[in-house]
């Protein structure tokens, strides 16, 4: 009975909840309101650390704009939320870096705003595959960082390090490799048909897709692991638990810094090479701004710095850059990398989805 | 206190606030659900507000039939797992000394405040060759070599069960308290050991407790989906690990969602079943 009493209180208190609510709300108002200042989305935690300490900070002072850095999680989560984000007329950040295949996502939804290259003149140090166009030539974005996946081992179970991607067809590997637990991540069918078909080439054609499953499922048996998280592989990694794997390039080579028996190899078929676009939120007012990010981000002294800190490899010509052959060696390599088919990722996304898993879990 | 039926409208008003919170956080959400399962996927973008039932008929194929089919034997097998070791340790719980049963209720809580990527990640490594549970098994000389114990079946039921266990046992300690002490008395006056008084007494004194924890760590298991990533094979990932796939990896939001469905449907199915069985049961 005196229960009922209590109800003005517990009114009161939803009054209060929803102007606290409300003001919460309010706040990226509020920030909007400053001046010269751009909300960039990196990837969450070892990325967005390095970017905030040997990056950001300088381009502050550099060009007086303030930067705001998001962690946006990988995979497609960041690409969802930004679409549908810009369609309520919101950029939850205005320049984020994302995937090859989420900038053709993006396209086909008009989520980038078109750059203009007049206002970014060190994009013409650019190797040319890292500007992303529309399909009528309006540019999309432009390359921010680039990645390698490597054949990857543990130095005390394999003395001797492997040459070839063919070692995960090895039935002598039986039940020691960690591999990549998507078809759009592992990129395996491209590593497939380079090392048996001849060439990324060889995934044209259904027909062809369909011969490369049926080779890579014959991994299946030296497969201990379908990784969807890096730590759990990178740990058993370094335990020589999985002595064998696919995996980051520049992260096992700080492991291996470290101190960690791991190493990374690149295979006579070459790395997988993936990578980050900088792009733009059509909802983003900050366009000025983003311009001049982008270009900063583009200069040869930038990437030469980002692969000394960060570890990843640069986007523009090698020759511009001031790397020891070594420095470049640590990040990147000569033989010609496998470059992912990411027009299938778009073209064909379900089909393969679905092939994929019915493969590695049928 | 007294219970009297609301007489005035204003006596509907401390339920403003729940009811607000259920169709603000789960009424609204879960319709949005339904609507964008039945949208239309576009492979190279998102998808457009629609009316068609391509998402479903993606599902209904002997693949997902058997992911399905697997995702519910398992949480049917951590549910009876569970529930055969709370109920007997519940029950002596229930009857040991009061200190003694706070410190393990407050042990079994403990492992509420672990999230599922830590209990995940512990147990594969307790599971592992190189660091394992199989290393101490070397050492007294029961095994010759250490073994890696996961990816196994195995591995994902235990670190389900071990996840499960406390929900288990709280929702089995107040009926297990308040249980008469007379019945086992009278049974163990009447000639029953302690097992038989347990087993034709207690548990049948408890059946509906027991079913009703049966149908809530059933539904707890169906919703795992780290689990059996971490330490099982593919043929484990359970619909759950197929449906975070489709939404966070694919952005197949309308097929993730029709799968979401299904499951919820399949689920309510299931309960509303042990329920009316129960009940027919009890009439009988």
């Amino acid at each position: 009975m005196r229960d009922i009493l209590k109800t003005n209180v517990s009114r009161r208190a939803v009054l209060g909840a929803g102007v606290a609510g409300a003001s919460l709300l309010a706040m990226p108002a509020v920030l909007r309101a400053q001046d010269k200042s751009l909300k960039v989305g990196v990837y969450g935690g070892y990325f967005k650390d390095s970017f905030d300490k040997n990056i950001f900070a300088d381009f502050t002072k550099e060009t007086g704009i303030a930067v705001e850095s998001v962690a946006e999680p990988t995979g497609e989560a960041w690409l969802v939320q930004l679409e549908q984000a810009a369609k309520a007329g919101q950029a939850p950040a205005d320049v984020s870096m994302m995937s090859q295949v989420a900038m053709l996502k993006g396209q086909s939804t008009e989520l980038w705003a078109p750059l203009d290259l007049a206002k970014i003149p060190n994009g013409s140090n650019l190797i040319d595959h890292f500007v992303n166009k529309y399909p009528d030539g309006r540019v999309a974005g432009i390359g921010a960082v680039a990645w390698y996946i490597t054949l990857v081992t543990n130095t005390d179970v394999f003395k001797e390090a492997p040459t070839s991607w063919s070692a995960l067809w090895d039935p002598a590997n039986a039940d020691k490799l960690g591999l990549l637990a998507l078809v759009s991540n592992s990129f395996l069918l491209e590593v497939t048909a380079k090392t048996h078909f001849g060439g990324t080439n060889a995934l044209d054609t259904e027909e062809g897709l369909l011969k490369a499953f049926e080779k890579l499922a014959e991994v299946k048996p030296n497969v201990r692991l379908w990784y969807r998280d890096e730590a759990q592989f990178e740990q058993s990694l370094k335990s020589g638990e999985i002595p064998m794997g696919q995996y980051y390039h520049d992260v096992t080579g700080l492991a291996a810094k470290d101190g960690q028996p791991v190493r990374s190899t690149f295979p006579k078929e070459g790395g997988i090479m993936d990578s980050g676009c900088w792009a733009l939120s059509r909802a983003s007012s900050k366009v000025e701004e983003a311009h001049t990010f982008i270009n900063y981000m583009s200069q040869p002294k930038i990437q030469a710095l980002l692969s000394r800190k960060v570890g990843t490899a640069p986007t523009v010509k090698r020759d511009l850059l001031d790397l020891t052959a070594e420095e470049f060696a640590a990040v990147s390599s000569d033989i010609d990398p496998i470059i992912p088919r990411y027009d299938l990722y778009t073209t064909k996304a379900d089909w393969l989805n679905q092939k994929w898993t019915e493969m590695i879990a049928g | 206190m007294r219970r009297e039926a609301p007489q005035k409208l204003t006596d509907y008003g401390p339920l403003v606030f729940p009811a607000g919170m259920l169709i603000t956080f789960f009424v609204v959400p879960f319709a949005t659900m339904i609507a964008v399962s039945f949208f239309k996927r576009n492979p190279s973008g998102f998808y457009t507000p629609d009316f068609v039932f391509e998402n479903y008929e993606r599902f209904l194929s002997l693949f997902f039939g058997k992911v399905l089919g697997f995702s519910l034997f398992l949480a049917v097998t951590v549910a009876i797992c569970c529930v055969v070791l709370a109920v007997p340790f519940t029950y002596l719980l229930s009857r040991a000394k009061r200190r003694t049963q706070v410190l393990w209720l407050v042990a079994l809580l403990s492992i509420l405040s672990l999230s599922e990527v830590i209990i995940g990640f512990a147990w594969s490594t307790l599971f592992s060759r190189t660091a394992g549970i199989t290393n101490l098994l070397v050492m007294i000389g029961i095994l010759d070599q250490p073994v890696a114990l996961n990816p196994s079946f195995g591995a994902v039921l235990t670190a389900m069960t071990y996840q499960a266990l406390p929900y288990t046992v709280l929702v089995l300690y107040p009926a297990l308290v308040r249980l008469d002490p007379t019945l086992t008395e009278a049974a163990r006056t009447l000639g029953a050991s302690p097992i038989k008084s347990f087993f034709t007494v207690v548990v049948p004194a408890l059946r509906n407790t027991i079913v009703a924890t049966l149908i809530m760590v059933f539904i707890f298991a169906l919703g795992c989906y780290l689990l059996p990533q971490i330490l099982g094979r593919p043929q484990h990932w359970t619909l759950s690990v197929l449906i975070t796939d489709q939404a966070i990896y694919q952005s197949n939001m309308p097929f993730a969602a029709a799968m979401a469905v299904f499951l919820v449907l399949v689920t309510l199915g299931l309960v509303g079943l042990t329920v009316y069985a129960g009940r027919k049961g009890e009439a009988a």
